[in-house]
């Protein structure tokens, strides 16, 4: 009798904090790792010298900018792939809707739909980003990534746009 | 006495403790649910004449099926709009990813169709009244990832109330 009330409690305890931890990591922030050099030099720095997970750095993600679906430019945002909707991408901000954006690729301008945004990885080279699937809809956007939480050394606020980016504006 | 006191005012402090903390569970329980199981939503507008009403009109959307993938071609579902993502479309799903959708782009010259490929990862969505909805036809097709709910249960007016899957 004793034993099984406390099973009972325990469960209890167990999925009101579940529910707690799914709710704030929702709504308001939440800390996930990065995969891939697609960010680097912002995120993942050296990726490529190790093969193992223990290098990725972990980033914290807040929510609340999804309420209003404001960005800016420069903003590193988590979205959802317009290619696979179960994936997760970092990516950065470059342009925002109704912007003309001259692409350093092949030197064509193009114009931001409404209600869309550009993305592109810091690291050009390796990076699955508007250049290839385009633009993509706000709408997508799940979160902001503000700082580094992990590992101890990189602990900080993410960087504004790295340097050339501003030209490309 | 003084200390009674304190017991008396820490008991108090602790019963709206209590009763905030059992508020804010409540409020978790409902993101929850709201988030990964069903929520209300209500609809308005003549772009999905005639099966749905142009008055406000309830429905229960679940967001299983929409999270597994398992929506298919024929359902209703709500999707953020991709020209403005503060505001929820209801449109009807007309091609998943690698379908070929052939369309009519103006209602009024019914010669004039246009096929595409729906590309990987996204879903062709009409309005029922071709005459009236922003929909693929406008915008092209929209990634999957918009898709918020699909729409199982009429809720209100009260005398439409029933399921709402084979329409």
């Amino acid at each position: 009798m004793g034993s099984s009330s406390f099973l009972w409690n325990f469960t209890k305890k167990f999925v009101t904090f579940g529910i707690i931890t799914v709710t704030v990591s929702d709504r308001y922030v939440t800390v996930v790792p990065v995969r891939g050099g697609s960010m680097s030099p912002t995120l993942n720095p050296k990726t490529s010298s190790s093969a193992g997970n223990f290098s990725d750095d972990y980033v914290l993600v807040e929510k609340f900018c999804v309420d209003k679906y404001r960005f800016s430019h420069g903003d590193v945002v988590v979205f959802s792939s317009p290619l696979n909707h179960k994936e997760r991408h970092i990516k950065r901000i470059v342009a925002l809707s109704g912007e003309w954006f001259g692409s350093r690729q092949n030197y064509d301008v193009l114009k931001v739909p409404e209600g869309h945004c550009w993305v592109e990885g810091d690291n050009a080279a390796f990076s699955m980003d508007s250049k290839s699937f385009g633009p993509i809809p706000l709408g997508l956007i799940r979160g902001r990534v503000t700082h580094v939480v992990w590992p101890p050394q990189r602990i900080g606020a993410i960087q504004s746009p790295p340097r050339e980016r501003l030209s490309s504006l | 006495m003084g200390f009674r006191n304190l017991g008396l005012l820490g008991s108090f402090a602790k019963e709206g403790l209590e009763k905030a903390f059992s508020l804010g569970k409540f409020f978790c329980f409902l993101h929850v649910t709201d988030t990964y199981l069903v929520t209300f939503v209500v609809t308005s507008g003549p772009s999905m004449l005639p099966t749905i009403d142009l008055i406000p009109t309830m429905f229960l959307g679940e967001r299983i099926s929409t999270r597994f993938g398992k929506v298919t071609r024929g359902d209703i579902v709500i999707i953020r709009s991709p020209q403005n993502p503060r505001k929820l479309i209801a449109k009807r799903l007309a091609g998943m990813e690698d379908d070929t959708v052939t369309y009519i782009s103006n209602p009024d010259e019914p010669d004039k169709q246009e096929t595409i490929v729906v590309p990987k990862g996204h879903v062709w969505i009409q309005g029922d009244n071709a005459y009236k909805s922003n929909d693929s036809r406008n915008f092209g097709a929209v990634p999957y990832g918009l898709i918020q709910h699909r729409l199982f249960w009429r809720v209100w007016p009260i005398k439409g109330f029933g399921p709402f899957w084979k329409h």
